[in-house]
């Protein structure tokens, strides 16, 4: 299991379009399992839905842990769309 | 006439009949059904219809309002491939033994619930994405269509609130304007209303769906909001004008936007915008000015409720300057004083503020103030093309002062290792009288030379420009004014720099022609006249 903290950057934080982004990249790796852990809450990456529930603002803290095969190349390009600011 | 108010989402004005989008109200049973795997496959079934649904839906959208906007969709597809909520479906079905109607429904009541129930207004917005698509596949699910109302050439769709994917269904070349009960402005119908350049407006409540019919006449004017339904006729002539000024504008904006400012015997200008905040360099871009010619720095200080600091003002600077990519940006230094009072300067009561302690007075007698702005500017000057224009010159003294101050704030940068461009442009404007008569010695000292004709009018005309009662005294187009700025012009051509037009008579299209004639190089003006000011350029021959 790998872990890796970020901060979300973008202006409108986590909306429906980078959790759709996300729950993208989560389901091209079936064999890990990601989960996003913000506001004390837990979110399946692989659901745009729980995603958004966990309402990840500007500045909020993000805890990504990754699980499973190519963990390591998993988190890290999760890591990179949420330091991209989802290139909004 | 009735007249209905609610909030425009885009500035717009249209006319045309009403049609009301009634949504065919399906009412779902809950239906006992022992035979879930039989219900588990009309589901599956119904979302693969929604999905084929929403992939053209998705496709016609890509067309008509862009990849940014039509994404909604996508992202509506994979909605409803969500693991949560399609087990939640499942779940309902198995252990209820319930119908794939209700399942879908109270899936849908859940999860737009814990939506509804967050804080945020824009994810609250979200609740609507998800009934969106429930009732997309409870539609397919139940065979039932929905009814887009009755078609006229010039539809005013109305509605209670329309799903996105209801919006983009609609034949756009039909439909004029939206204008719903309820709704947010974050909504995507606003969002998509917007994109597709018609008015909307939202949140108009639920009396005015009971009191309209289908067929009525009406205009929508999204810039106030309002809907007049069968208006009288001065109210129909009035918006009519209005409509047709708009679509001048909107015809300015497709024909010109991205041709150069030339005229018709190939003389070349730039023509930049003028701003106040930040905010303002969307109008910037949207309206295909050059640069920004003067970026009023006051809304720093008028903001805050002490000096602003000079990392508060380097972000600002800096954000502007990256916004407009490279572009020339002339930001001037504080101008405040006058008709602008700051509480914190401690300012004097004057008897006569205009002739008073403003603007580079203010810099000059305290420079620990000015300092700050200034390393905030050359700071910020690494992040694109800055310019920076000094308010109020009269004296080569003054500007000899600011050229020192500059240098110590530069020798202070490199001492602390600090970067900052080496081509930034340092102006004064042209807007006493002395400055354009003694613009010959001013002109060796600096990069350009802005006029400001507000202010030169007033004081070369003695004229203040607020007072109605000298209005007809106060004549913008006096020669004395013309000639000072031409003198102006002529100095800074002798002397290699060049010179532009900042103030009102810049957008003032009866002079361009004269101003081309005296050489100057730019005008800056509202963002809304730049295109109206390239038009006129385009006209100009001034070999004639």
């Amino acid at each position: 299991m790998v872990t890796k903290k970020v901060t979300v950057v973008n202006e409108q934080g986590v909306h429906m379009r980078p959790a759709g982004i996300i729950a993208k990249v989560v389901k091209e790796h079936p064999e890990c399992e990601v989960t996003l852990i913000a506001n004390g809450k837990e979110a399946k990456a692989k659901a745009p839905m729980q995603i958004m529930a966990a309402c990840m603002k500007q500045g909020c803290e993000v805890e990504i842990v990754c699980n499973g095969a190519d963990e390591q190349a998993v988190v890290d390009e999760i890591a990179a769309l949420f330091e991209s600011g989802f290139d909004e | 006439m009735k007249v209905f108010k609610g909030k425009g989402v885009y500035g717009a004005v249209a006319s045309g009949k009403i049609s009301v989008f009634k949504k065919q109200n399906i009412t779902i049973k809950r239906i006992h059904c022992a035979n879930s795997e039989s219900e588990i496959a009309r589901v599956e079934s119904a979302k693969a219809k929604t999905l084929e649904q929403l992939q053209s839906i998705y496709e016609k959208a890509l067309k008509e309002v862009g990849e940014t906007n039509a994404q909604i969709f996508e992202i509506h597809m994979m909605m409803l491939e969500d693991d949560d909520y399609n087990e939640s479906i499942v779940n309902i079905i198995e252990t209820q033994k319930v119908n794939a109607e209700y399942a879908v429904a109270v899936t849908a009541d859940n999860f737009a619930e814990m939506f509804s129930s967050m804080e945020d207004a824009y994810m609250q917005a979200r609740a609507a994405d998800v009934r969106d698509i429930s009732n997309r596949i409870i539609t397919n699910l139940t065979g039932a269509t929905s009814d887009g109302g009755d078609l006229y050439d010039n539809m005013i769709v109305c509605a209670d609130d329309l799903a996105p994917s209801e919006t983009v269904s609609l034949d756009k070349d039909k439909v004029v304007a939206f204008v719903t009960a309820h709704g947010s402005s974050n909504s995507h119908t606003a969002i998509l209303a917007r994109n597709m350049n018609i008015p909307a407006v939202i949140g108009v409540g639920d009396e005015f769906l009971a009191q309209i019919n289908d067929g009525d006449e009406a205009f929508v004017d999204g810039f106030t909001g309002e809907i007049f339904v069968n208006p009288d006729d001065e109210t129909r002539d009035r918006l009519i004008l209005k409509q047709h000024s708009e679509e001048e504008k909107k015809r300015l904006l497709q024909e010109l936007k991205g041709k150069e400012n030339i005229t018709e015997d190939g003389k070349r200008i730039n023509i930049f915008a003028n701003i106040g905040s930040v905010d303002n360099i969307g109008a910037v871009l949207l309206n295909d000015a050059g640069g920004i010619g003067l970026f009023r720095s006051e809304f720093l200080y008028l903001e805050n409720s002490d000096y602003p600091t000079e990392e508060q003002q380097f972000l600002a600077y800096k954000r502007v300057l990256e916004r407009m990519a490279g572009k020339k940006v002339i930001i001037r230094t504080l101008d405040i004083g006058a008709d602008k009072q700051v509480d914190y300067f401690g300012m004097k009561k004057e008897e006569n503020p205009a002739l008073g302690y403003r603007a580079i007075r203010i810099c000059l007698t305290r420079p620990e103030i000015f300092k700050v702005q200034l390393r905030a500017l050359y700071r910020a000057s690494v992040y694109g093309n800055l310019g920076i224009m000094f308010p109020m010159i009269t004296s080569v003294r003054e500007v000899e002062q600011i050229l020192t101050i500059c240098d110590e704030v530069k020798k202070e940068l490199n001492e602390q290792g600090v970067k900052y461009s080496k081509t930034v442009e340092l102006g004064v404007m042209i807007e006493t009288p002395a400055a354009a008569i003694i613009s010959d010695k001013l002109a060796p000292l600096v990069d350009f030379f802005s006029v400001g004709t507000n202010d030169l009018t007033q004081y070369t005309l003695a004229c203040d420009r607020q007072n109605p009662d000298i209005e007809s005294f106060c004549n913008t187009h006096h020669e004395a004014i013309l000639r000072l700025i031409e003198m102006a012009a002529e100095n800074a051509h002798k002397n290699g720099i060049w010179i532009g037009i900042c103030g009102e008579l810049a957008a003032d299209t009866s002079l361009t022609e004269t101003f081309l004639r005296m050489g100057i190089d730019e005008l800056s003006v509202s963002p809304s006249f730049v295109l109206k000011v390239r038009d006129t350029v385009r006209h100009c021959n001034l070999s004639k």
